[in-house]
């Protein structure tokens, strides 16, 4: 008796979590109600800033636009994003709007086929040219820029500076003597942190101006397949000069285990002088040591001649509009664009997450207020010192150059067999990408 | 079982060892869960300075429009629903396969060992889901958590199977049982403390499932708890209070489940093992 | 239950693999039980590999594949990491199931003994297979930290320096896989314990008569009639083992560097860059491996079952 009893109590919990089911969906039911009112959904990456900025974004354009409701959903950053960006892509499963990467990563997305062209668009006159570049497949706009410019160079905490004497080094040797009276002055000279393993490539990301003002073109050269960073002395500087920082002692001991978060602290304190990472990085710096929005600066990747070092500067990721989004939807989609890329927009944005960087919007200004970083940031590129990174200027980028960052900052391997095994690393990617001459 | 008498000093060296092995890291959990943003990112093993537990929870409560509790709303409806279909089946597939030895029972074998081997095929599968009309919905995710899910309760089930005397089917038989009522009268009640087994490791491993829920049902509103940790880790920035806090909420329900069986587990075991 | 035990113990020893009522034209185990299981395992597991492996052989971005032949199977095996994946794969598996073994199978007689505190010890092993692999790897990346990490501290007190588990290359796959072993033991202390329970108390009554020791209890009671348990537990966390990334994701990305990748971590890495083509041929490859080891081991261990 008792065992019927049981068995039939699984099965009738068995149908009575089949039949719930339908009510679970309750949950995935986001079709809108109707009545004039468009509803738009609008993925962005999940960190916080960009949260914050993409709903207050949503919240300042139905103010606007009472008949348009704006939601945000968001996703991972990373490989593991871009995996669901194509995921959903492919599968005509993306939201109505959705924001990603600008440069090398919106042209893996197959634009021609998956995105709305814009290029007819009023906010496309409006937006900044070395952005429209990023957004750009075959000669047609694809995307509005969705918040600021941001550089790839080296923060440094100018208290250490004043009380060492420094100056902001302009090339290599000028910076690698800084790191020696740093060290002696009892500060770790340069703070790496491995534990968040994409912190790594700044040396050689960030060094892509000076390679560029070394040799011009030599991005379409890379894409072509005729130069290499093994064999090209200039562009295998960025691995040496992971491998000197690490060989010379000059960086922090807990390298290998610092996370991003510690790493900020260890500079806004002053344990460490010099810290060589995305401009960007300097809003979250802020809002974890109040403060120090004044003690840190930024300069660019020193390189071998002090009168042509400059900084490398990245994109701002893009919003588009997939080729899934259709009627009603549309309009309503490329009427957000166009708010995302206006003074307006900029404003909003600015409201939600500090700016940390120019805008790529004609008309939009930076505050007064923003950190100390971003106004050195602004003066590069008021003295044109600035240039793209080579991930905006090719399509070529191999996805292991983080983990042979790790090996060559921690001495696993030496700069030269780094290099080379990234070459080996980017040859699968431009396979992939069907590139000719690989 | 074996002796009469507790052993002192195996109980006492049990425990200390225990509380270091298991407790702490739960403790730590624990602790940064209630601390500030600001102690929390030092990562240390510390009192905190200041107890924001109720602030920490609501903060992730109310993180992104109340994302957690939807979270638990589909997280349950996932693992109910499949654990039930799973453990039926399963059962089933492994009753005739231990029972009956045909010219099938080698590939059928073969298919259930390469359901634990193979890593499953995402692109493929989303394809599949998307012709039959189940991409992106419940029952479709469920669907695949009880396809990827069968393999290891088939063979959980079978080990037990094969502890279950034929004589009792054949007792049944003769007393005119046919194949369903010989299975859910007679073979499947004496499963009971596998089944319990099952239901409480793949509950565990649906709830905690983190990988298929983000390919197979994507959007936020269809957020499985797992999910809402990306909310609070994520490469630029870390709030590690709000993390450990989502941590610390998503493993209570499996925590309370395990509670609730475990007398089961025990209650059976000691039927079986003391009596007989 | 109770009838059930006694008759099992006495009978089923003297007919052991019996062909019971198997062969009628009616078998009472018809073939559609397979059928529910079989609908959806089909279609939602077979299929895909199946198509997948004619993906493996294509460059393949997810919006457009190419026929490119074995060229993935060539660019596969030459992946620096490969070689030194498939070893660290191999030492992953072992260490883990190996101690699954041992921890599993000692405690679940600790467990099933006389002790104090034996349903909070139970509980206690068994909590960490109830958090999220991801929930477990980030507290212990924390833990394990070399400077702040309370491990390394704790050993400071005792004047040991601890080495960086997850940061030094020699240390970090060991390291994941001990965490692996803390989150796991507690399944394989169950299914030992299950095992050790449903032993007929009488063998053990019968021991208690001859007067032998818990230690030759053990050796001839426990180990050989908890051997179907022993089979399970080695099977499941060595193919758990070889195919495990997602711990191992969490804590080390495969690093420092690639000195803690295994293959299912450089499949993933690969899958992440977008080169599904190459990165399903990995499946592929991952699969041989698997099979080749666990088909010959599970045979292995089925014919000792029916030997029992």
């Amino acid at each position: 008796m008792k065992r019927s009893r049981i068995a039939l109590s699984v099965l009738a919990s068995a149908t009575l979590a089949l039949g719930a089911c339908s009510a679970g969906s309750l949950g995935s039911s986001d079709e809108d109600s109707g009545g004039g009112k468009v509803s738009l959904s609008f993925l962005v990456d999940n960190a916080p800033e960009t949260v914050k900025a993409a709903e207050g974004l949503a919240k300042d354009f139905t103010a606007k636009n009472p008949d348009i409701t704006v939601k945000v959903e968001s996703r991972p950053q990373g490989t593991e994003g871009d995996n669901i960006v194509k995921t959903r892509l492919s599968t005509s499963d993306m939201t109505d709007v959705f924001q990603y990467n600008s440069g090398s990563l919106f042209q893996a997305l197959a634009p021609q086929k998956n995105l709305v062209d814009l290029t007819g668009e009023a906010f496309v006159g409006r937006t900044d040219d070395n952005f429209k570049t990023t957004v750009t497949a075959e000669s047609k706009v694809y995307g509005a820029p969705f918040g600021n410019f941001f550089a790839g160079g080296i923060m440094y905490n100018k208290d250490v500076y004043t009380k060492l004497g420094l100056e902001v080094p302009k090339t290599w040797d000028a910076f690698m003597a800084n790191n020696a009276k740093i060290k002696a002055g009892g500060v770790d000279p340069v703070i790496q942190s491995y534990g968040e393993t994409w912190t790594s490539q700044l040396f050689v990301l960030g060094d892509y101006y000076n390679v560029e003002k070394a040799s011009p073109g030599w991005a379409e050269k890379y894409t072509k397949n005729q130069v290499k960073y093994a064999t090209d002395p200039v562009a295998r500087a960025g691995f040496d000069h992971l491998q000197q920082v690490h060989d010379a002692g000059y960086v922090n001991k807990d390298f290998a285990s610092t996370k991003l978060t510690d790493a900020l602290r260890k500079l806004a304190k002053g344990e460490g002088a010099q810290y060589p990472i995305l401009s960007s990085m300097i809003t979250q710096l802020v809002t974890d040591n109040p403060g120090s929005e004044n003690k840190i600066g930024l300069f660019a990747i020193p390189g071998t001649d002090a009168a042509k070092n400059g900084i490398t500067v990245w994109a701002p990721s893009g919003v588009y509009i997939p080729a899934s989004t259709t009627g009603d939807k549309l309009a309503a989609s490329k009427k957000f664009l166009d708010f995302i890329a206006s003074p307006e927009g900029c404003t909003s944005f600015g409201n939600a997450s500090q700016p940390s960087g120019a805008w790529a919007v004609k008309g939009c200004t930076l505050p007064d207020s923003v950190p100390q970083a971003v106004k050195d940031l602004q003066a590069y590129v008021d003295q044109q010192a600035s240039g793209l990174a080579l991930e905006f200027l090719s399509p070529v980028k191999g996805p292991a150059l983080e983990q042979i960052c790790v090996e060559v900052g921690s001495g696993i391997r030496k700069a030269e067999p780094g290099a080379k095994l990234y070459d080996e690393d980017v040859k699968k990617q431009a396979q992939q990408l069907g590139l000719e001459g690989w | 079982m074996t002796s009469r008498r507790p052993h002192l000093f195996m109980s006492v060296a049990a425990i200390l060892l225990s509380v270091v092995v298991f407790l702490v890291p739960f403790a730590f959990i624990l602790l940064t869960a209630v601390k500030s943003r600001q102690q929390a990112s030092l990562l240390d093993f510390s009192w905190p300075t200041r107890f924001q537990l109720v602030q920490n929870f609501v903060d992730v409560v109310q993180a992104r429009d109340y994302m957690l509790i939807i979270a638990f709303i589909n997280s349950t409806i996932l693992t109910v629903a499949s654990v039930s279909i799973l453990v039926v089946l399963a059962a089933m597939v492994a009753f005739a396969l231990q029972r009956r030895r045909t010219r099938w029972t080698g590939l059928i074998n073969f298919l259930v060992l390469s359901g634990l081997i193979i890593p499953p095929a995402v692109v493929p599968t989303i394809w599949v889901l998307q012709k039959l009309g189940l991409f992106r919905t419940m029952p479709g995710l469920i669907l695949v958590e009880v396809a990827f899910g069968l393999s290891f309760c088939i063979l959980l089930f079978r080990a037990f199977i094969a502890t279950i005397p034929r004589e009792l089917d054949e007792a049944a038989i003769i007393d005119g049982a046919g194949p369903l009522r010989l299975f859910f009268r007679v073979i499947l009640p004496l499963l009971r403390s596998v089944i319990i087994t099952v239901v409480v490791v793949q509950s565990v491993t649906v709830f905690n499932d983190f990988v298929n829920p983000l390919y197979f049902l994507p959007g936020d509103q269809n957020a499985t708890v797992q999910l809402t940790l990306y909310n609070f880790s994520s490469q630029y920035s870390t709030q590690y209070n709000l993390l450990f806090m989502d941590i610390l909420l998503i493993t209570i329900p499996p925590l309370l489940m395990f509670l609730f069986f475990n007398k089961r587990i025990v209650a059976g075991m000691t039927a079986g093992a003391i009596k007989g | 239950m109770t009838a059930i035990v006694e008759k099992s113990s006495a009978r089923s020893r003297t007919r052991a693999a019996g062909p019971a009522g198997g062969k009628r034209a009616k078998s009472p185990y018809p073939h559609w039980f397979y059928l529910p299981a079989a609908i959806v395992y089909g279609v939602l597991f077979v299929i895909p590999t199946v198509t997948s492996f004619y993906f493996s052989l294509t460059r393949w971005n997810m919006f457009s594949s190419k026929f490119i032949g074995f060229e993935n199977y060539v660019t596969f095996f030459k992946e620096p990491a490969l070689v030194s994946g498939l070893t660290h794969t191999i030492i992953y598996a072992v260490v883990t199931s190996g101690l699954k073994v041992v921890l599993g199978l000692g405690l679940a007689v600790l467990l099933t003994s006389q002790i104090i505190g034996r349903g909070y010890l139970r509980s206690v092993v068994f909590f960490p297979v109830l958090v999220s692999t991801i929930g477990v790897g980030l507290t212990f990346t924390i833990l394990m930290d070399p400077e702040d990490g309370l491990i390394n501290q704790s050993l400071a007190l005792i004047g040991i320096q601890g080495p960086g588990w997850l940061t030094d290359p020699s240390y970090a796959l060991l390291s994941v896989a001990l965490v692996d072993v803390w989150k796991g033991v507690g399944l394989a202390t169950l299914i030992y314990i299950a095992g050790i329970v449903s032993i007929p108390q009488e063998y053990f009554e019968a021991a208690r008569v001859d007067g032998a020791s818990a230690w030759q209890n053990f050796r001839s009671i426990v180990l050989p009639l908890a051997r179907p348990a022993t089979f399970t537990v080695i099977l499941l966390s060595l193919i758990g083992g070889l195919r495990s990334f997602d711990l191992i994701w969490a804590m080390t990305r495969g690093g420092p560097g690639f000195t803690s990748d295994v293959i299912a971590s450089v499949i993933y890495k690969q899958y992440q860059a977008g080169f599904y083509g190459l990165s399903t041929a990995g499946n592929v490859v991952l699969f041989l491996l698997v099979t080749a080891i666990i088909f010959p081991l599970s045979r292995f261990l089925n014919s000792k079952e029916v030997d029992l």
